[in-house]
């Protein structure tokens, strides 16, 4: 098989090696419909690129660390980044380079191209990958073309077609790619075509724009409408635009630009030229034998058909589709922008304030038919949330990425993660809040009689405490909130001040923590970052970096709004279950919410009871868990289990932090620490940025970590490979982690660690 | 071909077609332990490399008794290996390299295994060389051939 073909040698059958957009244009090629000048590259490069480079075992190896399905999306996503980082460091092999650029600089000479994916397999009337791998447009010279063609090559390792061929049960490792470059044509209107309006089988729908059409394609700038009747010609209806952006080429990709007054007042098509684009579709219906979707652009020479691929009818006729979602993975730089300040301006307030109106209505007084009521009607409204967290904030958190994405591009760093730095630069409450920590530490340490003072106070109000001191623990508290209400989300706090102490008391007999990074460094890195941005460019680029510090902030503050909400539905489940125990319903301390409400309204009520334990022969016990690798370095500790508040005051210095997830509210104890293990996954969460902070090895995505592990066992964490070694188990561990009290909440999937799992997991 | 040259030969290419060798080390009170192990050969056969993770067992068990034994072989799971499958056992001695030997050594287990790169690199990896001290090469079921290597 050929490595480069071009369009008139493509036959049918290879469509298995060249994708279907390339055996589309050859078709339409064949059939005299004006295509671009275009090159195809075969499968057969890719898969020789990835063998001779030994990248393909690789990929494998860094999918295969886990089971897929145990993957969260921010760990898929940080390993599409280090896969991508793979490809963008690892060039075209000599001579497969040899034969690429020769094909490429004989057909196109140096003139701009478009690179695009034509992955086999990709598109049928029933499964498209439509907008799931990359493509680029306006590409010039043989280095850059050929990077671009690295790219596509990468993005069929992207998040979303991951997750994507992961729900259509295709395996990951027979996927190959395929690469369009075509001649860049400069239309000076774009479009998309349908030859049946999804919505109504008579109907033809066109959509166009002034400009490229990445706009349109991308949702970034809003196209005119119409709807032609398929048995007349005639259109039925025209929809305008506000037409007032137009995207163009640059010296180099592509810009967003005003679109003159003059342009925008009238449409990008004539009545003539909508008739032109409804015939080509017609045609191109009929040439394939199925509905098509057409992307076009009108240049000097009219119109050119740039792909043309089968309407997916389930896309259009099943709302459950989720490759919308997934394509939601990917967000430009405009979309991000008005998201931020939708969420900014509107979704964070909201949640808020539906928070507030939810605390400020006790259920005491509820008879249990009510309180029955009132618990479906918060765990709707907690549901209601949940969807905005995944529709609205999971997509902005991809703000984060598309600035990780445009760092390492201009810089191809050694560290993948790099960029994190410079978001971590961000003044994060929860540093601050920590160097005031040290400061009443060093106090204390200073100065014995108020370390005896305060292990008396412990134990009753003590009021020879210091003036000063308590000052400043009062002020910490006013600044900061009382520790002690970290992690209920604010659901039970403590009424005194104890946990902070114990805390400080802990800090005190030990040297301070150091954070690791100065601020100058992350100065340094923003320059260095800015640096490879010229003009107007170099303004969207620190743009971007504010984008996504706003987004990296979010990532950290959204799980705690919704905690807030979700304590409201817990306060309400708490109190039936109360009431059901005081009934005497046995277990009543292990129904979920529903069943609560539904014994509260039915007393002969009995909920399935979870599936039994098995007392065999044999026990199992871990020894290396496996997580993701998510900050450098070796440590070795007792573990200490966070599940609830309590387990917090309890921290002592050098234990192994093990917790489903480090809230901004936990993370007082980080530099007490001596490694940090997560059960979520991924770089962008929080324990891993502040352990990068203080310099923790850390291991992420370990999903049983905290009921594989007791506080009390010896661990080993390894940051470097992002395994979790549990060498030995504590004698006492058993009783020590679990007093009666805190083991039947671990037996009822205690508050904390089920509500972890109610908003994390899903999709 | 003389003998020798002729194990030799069967060894080489046995090596060059099999990842994984089998490594029994012993734990403390002499409890045998095996473990499945990626592996490579130097070219006068004389050493095995080895890279394992600090906070293993196995690693364990190598710092606190070097000897070590390595089975190897080509089975292809089916009744016929008996009589077709060809397998080595290994004795020798395990030491951790450090410095510029371990720069050196490394490349060779990289050559092989080159997708174990990140994995290998890691600080918190060790490297291995086993000091070959005998092969008992096993072939037809029960013909037995033992290579040793002279010091």
């Amino acid at each position: 098989m050929t490595l480069v073909l071009p369009l008139h040698q493509i036959e049918p059958p290879y469509g298995s090696r060249v994708g279907g957009k390339c055996l589309a244009l050859a078709e339409m090629e064949r059939r005299g419909i004006p295509v671009p000048e275009t090159l195809c590259i075969s499968a057969e490069a890719y898969e020789r690129y990835v063998s001779v480079t030994g990248l393909r075992e690789r990929i494998l190896l860094e999918l295969s660390r886990k089971s897929f399905d145990d993957m969260r999306w921010e760990e898929l996503w940080d390993a599409s980044l280090r896969i991508r980082n793979i490809f963008l460091r690892t060039p075209i092999p000599g001579d497969l380079a040899t034969v690429l650029s020769e094909a490429l600089e004989a057909r196109f000479r140096g003139q701009p191209v478009a690179v695009r994916s034509s992955a086999p397999g990709e598109d049928s009337d029933t499964v498209s990958f439509a907008g799931l791998h990359e493509s680029f447009v306006n590409v010039t010279g043989i280095e850059d073309i050929l990077e671009r063609i690295r790219l596509v090559w990468a993005s069929l390792w992207s998040d979303a077609a991951l997750l994507y061929r992961r729900d259509l049960g295709l395996d990951v490792r027979n996927s190959t790619m395929a690469v369009v470059v075509q001649e860049m044509v400069i239309g000076d209107r774009s479009g998309v075509a349908f030859s049946r309006n999804p919505n109504d089988n008579s109907q033809a729908a066109i959509e166009s724009v002034h400009g490229l059409n990445q706009g349109l394609v991308d949702g970034t700038v809003e196209p005119d409408q119409w709807i032609v009747d398929r048995a007349t010609g005639e259109v039925v209806s025209h929809v305008s635009a506000s037409r007032d952006q137009i995207l163009v080429p640059e010296i180099e990709g592509v810009r967003l630009k005003p679109l003159p007054e003059e342009v925008a007042l009238r449409p990008p098509l004539t009545s003539e030229e909508v008739k032109t684009v409804f015939d080509t579709v017609q045609r191109l219906e009929a040439v394939f034998g199925q509905p098509q979707d057409v992307e076009w652009t009108w240049g000097a020479s009219g119109l050119v058909v740039l792909q043309s691929r089968p309407i997916t009818t389930l896309t259009s006729e099943d709302p459950e589709d989720e490759r919308r979602w997934y394509l939601s993975l990917r967000r430009s730089f405009d979309n991000l922008q008005s998201l931020r300040e939708k969420i900014e301006g509107d979704l964070i307030p909201g949640m808020i304030k539906e928070a507030n109106v939810l605390a400020a209505q006790t259920v005491d007084g509820l008879s249990d038919e009510e309180l029955a009521a009132e618990i479906d009607r918060r765990e709707e409204i907690y549901e209601r949330w949940v969807d905005v967290y995944w529709d609205q904030f999971i997509p902005f958190a991809h703000g984060i990425r598309l600035f990780g994405q445009v760092y390492n591009d201009a810089l191809h760093p050694d560290d993948p993660y790099a960029f994190m730095d410079l978001l971590a630069g961000t003044e994060m409450a929860s540093l601050a809040r920590n160097r005031a920590l040290e400061k009443m530490a060093t106090m204390i340490r200073d100065d014995a009689q108020l370390a005896d003072a305060l292990l008396d106070g412990l134990a009753d109000d003590n009021p020879e405490l210091d003036g000063a001191f308590m000052g400043q623990v009062n002020d910490f508290v006013h600044r900061f909130g009382d520790l002690s209400c970290a992690i209920t989300g604010g659901a039970r706090c403590d009424q005194t001040p104890d946990t902070l102490i114990k805390i400080l008391l802990e800090m005190a007999r030990h040297p301070p923590a150091d954070v690791r990074r100065t601020p100058r460094d992350v100065e340094a890195m923003r320059e260095e970052y800015l640096d490879q941005f010229e003009g107007e460019e170099r303004a969207w680029a620190a743009e971007l970096l504010d984008l996504a510090r706003s987004s990296y902030q979010l990532r950290d503050d959204d799980n705690v709004y919704l905690g807030r909400i979700e304590a409201q539905v817990l306060a309400a489940v708490d109190e039936g279950r109360r009431r059901l125990k005081s009934r005497g319903v046995e277990g009543a301390d292990a129904f979920s919410g529903e069943d609560v409400a539904r014994a509260l309204r039915d007393s002969d009520f009995v909920p399935d009871a979870s599936s039994e334990e098995d007392a065999g022969d044999f026990m199992v016990r871990a020894r290396q868990l496996v997580g993701q690798p998510a900050g450098p370095g070796v440590a070795q500790g007792p573990a200490r289990i966070i599940l609830s508040q309590a387990d917090l005051k309890k921290f002592t210095h050098n234990e192994v932090l093990i917790c489903d997830a480090v809230d901004p509210n936990m993370t007082f104890v980080v530099p007490l620490a001596s490694a940090v293990v997560e059960r979520r996954g991924g770089m962008l969460i929080h324990g891993a940025i502040i352990a990068r902070e203080y310099g923790l090895p850390c291991v992420t995505g370990v999903p049983d970590a905290t009921s594989l592990i007791r506080t009390g066992d010896l661990v080993t964490v390894d940051g470097y490979l992002g395994i979790v070694t549990l060498r030995e188990r504590s004698e006492a561990s058993a009783d020590r982690s679990r007093t009666p009290q805190e083991a039947g909440s671990d037996e009822a999937g205690s508050d904390e660690a089920g509500f972890e799992e109610a908003r994390t997991g899903g999709r | 071909m003389s003998d020798r040259e002729e194990t030799k030969l069967a060894l080489r290419e046995l090596f060059a077609g099999q990842r994984l060798a089998v490594l029994a080390t012993r734990e403390e009170g002499g409890q045998p332990y095996v473990n499945l192990m990626a592996f490579a050969v130097s070219d006068d056969l004389k050493s095995l490399l080895l890279v394992t993770s600090r906070s293993t067992r196995k690693y364990e068990n190598l710092e606190a008794d070097p000897r070590v034994a390595l089975l190897i072989d080509n089975r292809a799971h089916e009744a016929s290996d008996i009589h077709e499958a060809m397998a080595v056992t290994v004795l020798g001695d395990a030491e951790e390299i450090a410095g510029a030997e371990r720069n050196r050594l490394l490349r060779i287990y990289l050559d092989k295994h080159p997708h174990l790169e990140a994995f290998a690199s890691a600080p918190s990896c060790a490297l291995f060389r086993v000091q070959v001290r005998s092969y008992y090469l096993v072939r037809r079921f029960q013909e037995v051939t033992e290579l040793h290597v002279q010091r």
